[in-house]
């Protein structure tokens, strides 16, 4: 009788793939200085950017990527033991449950951003921007048959051909907004106008725009930039196109990415550098082209598909403002929507 | 007619005399799995701690009528996903260790393969491939003009995604079962007059009664905890509701209250898990040795059997590499560069690799405990063994953030801790293949060999572990293959920087470049089939 390992083997394996993981692990110079940053950005798309401070500065970055609620809850969780040196969240959201634990950023940092995009009491800076829009099928809608503002799509010839995505991020900001502009009733009259008319729920931005592009509905409300990532996959001929609401109105608010700086770091200078970093020309310039966000720092140009910020009808809230999550997710409740 | 169906108190299936006749555990067994235990406690212990603060708002919540119907239908769900996986799960583990099926080693490793594509790569796999305007629609709309397929969204499609996954739960245990069933009670029955059908329906399959549960009981666990595929085919789920908690308002209190309600849940699933099973043994009583199974001429019946697999190896596996392939070769015409992420694969292969070993070794003491030692006590270990199991995995995580973070920093985001969480994730995978081996093997021979004077350790080493082999491969293969997958522990617990092929399909596919995680996805197929044909191959009965 055996044991069901042959066990030389086995542990002979083991200790060369460990050996590997040794030599990958190591090599470099010790003297540098290493900071962790917790990433609810992809790494697909931030990468490169970071690469770049690393190679201009003699300062490590360690990312952990993640889902930014995950990062947000694990930050909250680790309490004052927390690796993180910096948090850079997907949205404002993840940013404001996480600001009691991150340090005033200095004002020579802040004020690069446009006030509108970074939070009032200074505790993290947009990085980058993305709008709100409608998608639309280009072979089911016209272009001039889109209403200007989101409040059409309650009109019942939108029944059956709406997708959005209620339990997401960036759709319960853009409802924050709605309350903030329009109040709690128009807010939720526009909610069961548009469950009205039998939208489909999906899981996040991609699954609508990948919905809208198949035909299986007709438009949707996601970010502005997923729909370049299909453009860019599956060419010009994708039939789906971004359309920017120009009444001004919620539909269309800008939103953020953005990064703070953990109270516990002990590497709160080299972690500001990053940020002031993900600020400069070099980063914003690889966010407008590479991930078609916008800038959030005067004079940098946009990519050439994505309408410039300066022509989008936006609202004005200031996004520091739009914490009232609670109440947003109490009423997507009570309209019986999650 | 002589009645040989094999039920409680049959001559075969024959009850270990009275109570008193069990001796007390050594310290080795009970001080090992009373430490498993507490391990598996730990996630209890933290949502505990995290509901302490809920008031009386969170209770609505829960208690509102959309939240229990959204409950209700997450159990149907789990329901249906698992009584479909044994429909397709005990002929296929059938066919490819009873009979002369053609080609029984290559379907017995392609048929456990779907489990390792993650379920939200399922999820986007049968978006494209079966949504109302996917490939198959496209094919279909030139000929036939088919604007429109039904609606795959909902509880079909949320079917359609799991089972592919869960099915091999009660694949591996059942065949596992198969090879440790003595033939000889087969062979009385035939004896007897009974024909191949009647021995399969009254002899072989109540045999297989707790290697069904045991698998059954994982895939409606999977599917409980699941959120990945529910969530790309809308289907709206308890799971959801959890992350739906984390996702908008950060709010762990209530997260943590409606996880209570999963651990309630995985309770009252293992309490009937447990009345399936009965208190039967499965064990010879007689003595000689083992003859190889009986092995059923197929004769005709080969090409249905083949249809059979053929067909579930075509959705199974086909439909997933082809969707991937084609993302793949799209993106590569539009130019994107074919990144082979072999380091991640090592990675992946290398904390898998680990975590199964773990594991099993975890397992061991549990399930002996249970099994050999049966009393008031014996079965707790391997009962609360299933509540993290039953969690969504980002609970887990947190409960190791929360616990590791704390109190135990200098291992903290270290492959020690992940490969715990692994551990703390599928310890019931192990532990149900492992009970379902020793309960076929007879304790007289550890009896015997413990009146000669061994010591328990070699005892254990050279007589229980080798008899229960099937069930700790089957087993160490599970583990194995749902930590190449595992996705919310590996993302928050691991060493910084040590990504894997889950995270990178992850990664890829979370932000729409469906062309750059169709390698990383395809190369976990790939990676672990290998694996899994050496388990499979040492599987068997012979050397």
């Amino acid at each position: 009788m055996r044991l069901f390992f042959r066990v030389p083997t086995v542990s002979a394996l083991l200790a060369a793939v460990a050996m590997t993981l040794v030599l990958v692990g190591c090599g470099g110079a010790a003297a540098k200085e290493t900071i962790t940053v917790y990433s609810g950005r992809s790494k697909e798309l931030v990468e490169p950017i970071i690469q770049q401070f690393q190679d201009a500065t003699n300062i490590e970055v360690k990312v952990r990527y993640g889902g930014t609620s995950e990062l947000a809850a694990t930050i909250l969780e680790e309490g004052k033991n927390t690796p993180a040196d910096v948090f850079w969240a997907q949205d404002p959201a993840g940013l404001g449950a996480v600001s009691p634990r991150l340090t005033r950023l200095p004002d020579s940092l802040l004020s690069q951003a446009d006030p509108r995009f970074r939070s009032s009491e200074g505790r993290w800076v947009g990085i980058s921007g993305r709008a709100r829009v409608v998608v639309y099928n280009t072979q089911r809608v016209k272009e001039q048959d889109l209403p200007t503002d989101i409040s059409g799509f309650t009109d019942s010839s939108w029944k059956g051909r709406i997708g959005w995505a209620p339990t997401n991020g960036s759709f319960q900001a853009m409802v924050t907004a709605m309350r903030k502009q329009w109040g709690e009733e128009k807010t939720r009259q526009w909610l069961l106008g548009i469950k009205a008319n039998e939208p489909k729920a999906y899981r996040d931005n991609t699954s609508i725009v990948n919905a809208v592009g198949t035909g299986e509905i007709d438009v949707g409300f996601p970010n502005h930039y997923y729909l370049f990532r299909f453009l860019q996959e599956k060419g010009e001929s994708f039939p789906a196109r971004n359309y920017y609401l120009q009444s001004g109105g919620p539909g269309g608010v800008i939103l953020v990415a953005g990064a703070g700086v953990l109270e516990t770091s002990k590497h709160k200078d080299a972690a500001q550098r990053f940020v002031q970093f993900l600020l400069s020309p070099v980063a914003q310039q690889y966010f407008a082209s590479q991930t078609f966000e916008y800038p959030v720092v005067e004079g940098v140009r946009t990519h050439r598909l994505l309408k410039p910020l300066s022509d989008i009808q936006s609202p004005s809230i200031d996004l520091s403002d739009m914490t009232d999550l609670e109440g947003t997710l109490k009423l997507l409740r009570d309209v019986g929507v999650l | 007619m002589v009645d040989v169906s094999v039920d409680r108190a049959t001559p075969r299936a024959r009850r270990v005399g009275r109570a008193a006749t069990v001796p007390l555990p050594p310290a080795l067994v009970w001080v090992p799995a009373a430490m498993v235990a507490a391990a598996m406690l730990l996630p209890l212990a933290y949502l505990l701690v995290r509901t302490l603060g809920a008031g009386g708002e969170a209770l609505d919540l829960l208690l509102r009528g959309r939240t229990l119907a959204v409950l209700v239908r997450t159990v149907l769900l789990a329901l249906a996903v698992t009584g479909a996986s044994a429909v397709v799960a005990v002929p296929l583990a059938w066919l490819t260790v009873r009979t002369d099926l053609p080609l029984r080693r290559v379907w017995s490793v392609l048929t456990v393969l779907p489990m390792v594509i993650p379920s939200y790569v399922w999820g986007f796999i049968l978006v494209a491939a079966f949504g109302p305007r996917g490939m198959l629609q496209q094919m279909l709309a030139g000929p036939f003009g088919v604007e429109r397929l039904p609606e795959l969204y909902g509880f079909t499609g949320a079917m359609l995604a799991l089972v592919p996954v869960t099915y091999p739960y009660i694949l591996l245990s059942v065949r596992a079962a198969l090879w440790g069933m003595d033939p000889a009670v087969e062979e009385a029955s035939r004896s007897l007059g009974h024909g191949g059908r009647s021995t399969f329906f009254r002899v072989v399959l109540p045999q297989l009664r707790p290697a069904v549960a045991a698998g059954g009981l994982l895939a409606a666990l999977y599917t409980l905890s699941d959120f990945g595929a529910v969530s790309l085919l809308r289907f709206e789920s308890f799971t959801q509701q959890i992350y739906v908690q984390y996702q908008a308002s950060f709010d762990r209190t209530m997260a943590a209250l409606f996880s209570l309600v999963l651990v309630g849940l995985t309770v009252t699933l293992l309490v009937a898990e447990a009345r399936a099973r009965g208190r039967a043994r499965y064990y010879r009583s007689s003595g000689g040795a083992v003859r190889p199974p009986h092995q059923v001429r197929l004769g005709p019946w080969r090409w249905p059997a083949l249809g059979f697999f053929g067909l579930v190896v075509f959705f199974g596996l086909m439909v997933p590499i082809s969707v991937l392939a084609f993302w793949l070769a799209r993106g590569v015409a539009a130019g994107e560069p074919l990144r082979l992420v072999w380091s991640a694969a090592l990675r992946s292969v290398y904390a898998s690799g680990l975590a199964a070993l773990v594991t099993v070794a975890a397992a061991l003491p549990v399930a002996i405990l249970a099994v050999r030692y049966r009393g008031r006590w014996s079965g707790i270990p391997e009962r609360v063994a299933y509540i993290g199991f039953a969690l969504p995995g980002i609970v887990v995580a947190l409960t190791l953030v929360f616990f590791g973070a704390r109190y135990a920093t200098p291992v903290y985001q270290t492959l020690g801790l992940l490969v715990f969480a692994y551990m703390v994730l599928f310890l019931p995978q192990a532990v149900g293949a492992a009970r379902a081996s020793l309960l076929q093997a007879s304790p007289r021979m550890e009896e015997a060999a413990r009146g000669l004077g061994s010591p328990f350790l070699r005892v254990l080493a050279r007589i229980t572990v080798p008899l229960v082999r099937p069930g700790l491969l089957a087993g160490a293969a599970l583990v194995f293959l749902t930590a190449m997958k595992e996705l919310p522990a590996t993302l928050v617990l691991s060493p910084i920087g040590f990504s894997t092929l889950a995270t990178e399909v992850w990664s890829a596919a979370s932000e729409g470049f469906f062309a750059r995680a169709a390698a990383p996805a395809l190369l976990l197929i790939l990676v672990s089939a290998g694996p899994v044909a050496m388990l499979t191959r040492r599987q068997g009965w012979h050397r």
